[in-house]
């Protein structure tokens, strides 16, 4: 049997991974440890690949994609710090980004939001403070444990799948509106539950 | 900057957009609205965490039989430069990601006149993209005509203000508008406009 990654012992709610993870990431960027970058390899590499092919890449260019990903946290992870979000946040957004130049292979309009913080002067309130993000995670994640399956449904096609709005309309045969209701109603719920966290 | 924006865009705008799944055009008003508004970037931050969780939990991203190769790693790699901030930036007027991408100025765009009154220019999207993303400068108490769209239109105002029967759109304001919506804005009449308008297809004009 293989080992539980830390992935998925998050998923089992053992928050003591998130800390190891963030460990991984301080390691890598302060002592280039190639050592901690194939842990983190083994951590996250597979889960790339099976977001990047649900996306619409082939094999070869899931696992092209993901090891890019990965590398620009090896050559990035300077930037990262835990008051910025959890490493699967900033993780999944370098995916993200990837996956929009190279698969939709149109300009990515997205920043990382460490890049956006120093590209532009900003009167941001800091997202709390390093345990918080980690509270943050949790909360949403206990949020969409308790989402209605059809709100589920539209915000993982749209996240997951990459379906622009139009794009899940025509899948799930339903109105335009319902679907852009469904994406408003599953944020609501999320931003209620972080309400006090501000 | 951000403190007088009182109209953003759609909230599932937002989502799609921190989901990479809104269409070129409309993502680029986004970022540029985004890159103004204090607020959207803190919705964004919390969006992003239902990415994240989706990406963590969704049981169709569980496989574990992938196998992948680390690639080698460059030592020396790992030194990143911090951007170099441009040097009048605090004074630009154009969106920071408008003006980055098509290294434009809001001093110097080059505009072109389409009709009495109102001016263009039309920034590219990548090969194949639908849609229209263009910059528009309106004379003070232009009138359009009354007008629906063929799909999704964003506007974003950089200078000056229009209003339509929904209010008031100052710099900074965004109008995030469905194909079944029909307007007939009116630009400031001392002020003028210019704006950002982006559309999930082609504009007409």
């Amino acid at each position: 049997m293989l080992e539980p990654s830390f992935v998925d012992l998050l998923d089992r709610g053992q928050s003591k991974a998130w800390g190891r993870m963030s460990d991984l990431l301080g390691k890598i960027a302060t002592e280039r440890s190639g050592d901690a970058f194939r842990r983190l390899f083994e951590q996250y590499g597979p889960r790339l690949v099976a977001y990047m092919m649900r996306q619409g890449a082939d094999a070869a260019t899931a696992e092209e994609l993901a090891q890019e990903t990965l590398l620009t946290v090896w050559s990035k992870a300077a930037l990262y710090s835990s008051d910025k979000g959890t490493p699967t946040t900033w993780i999944f957004t370098i995916a993200r980004n990837l996956r929009i130049d190279a698969l939709r292979k149109t300009v990515c309009w997205q920043e990382l939001s460490d890049e956006l913080a120093e590209t532009i002067p900003s009167d941001d309130v800091a997202p709390d403070h390093a345990a918080s993000a980690r509270e943050r995670q949790e909360r949403v994640q206990a949020v969409l444990g308790t989402l209605p399956a059809e709100q589920r449904d539209v915000i993982t096609l749209a996240f997951i799948d990459g379906m622009s709005q139009s794009e899940i309309a025509a899948q799930l045969t339903l109105p335009l509106g319902t679907v852009k209701s469904r994406l408003r109603l599953a944020y609501e719920k999320v931003r209620n539950a972080l309400e006090d966290l501000r | 900057m951000s403190t007088t924006i009182s109209r953003h865009p759609d909230i599932a705008s937002l989502m799609s957009y921190v989901a990479g799944s809104l269409p070129e055009p409309l993502a680029a008003g986004v970022s540029a609205h985004v890159s103004m508004c204090t607020e959207c970037r803190r919705r964004l931050r919390d969006m992003e965490l239902i990415g994240a969780e989706l990406f963590r939990a969704s049981p169709a991203l569980r496989a574990r039989k992938i196998e992948i190769t680390v690639p080698d790693l460059e030592q020396d790699g790992g030194a990143r430069e911090k951007p170099v901030p441009h040097a009048n930036r605090a004074a630009e007027k154009l969106p920071e990601p408008i003006a980055r991408k098509y290294g434009l100025a809001f001093d110097t765009i080059p505009w072109r006149p389409i009709g009495e009154g109102a001016w263009h220019y039309r920034l590219p999207l990548s090969p194949g993209v639908e849609g229209d993303l263009r910059l528009f400068k309106f004379a003070p108490g232009y009138k359009f005509q009354l007008h629906g769209h063929g799909g999704a239109e964003f506007t974003l105002v950089i200078d000056g203000a229009f209003s339509d029967a929904t209010g008031v759109y100052r710099r900074g304001d965004a109008q995030d508008l469905d194909d079944e919506t029909q307007h007939q804005p009116i630009v400031d009449e001392d002020l003028g406009c210019v704006c950002l308008i982006a559309c999930d297809r082609p504009l007409e004009s």
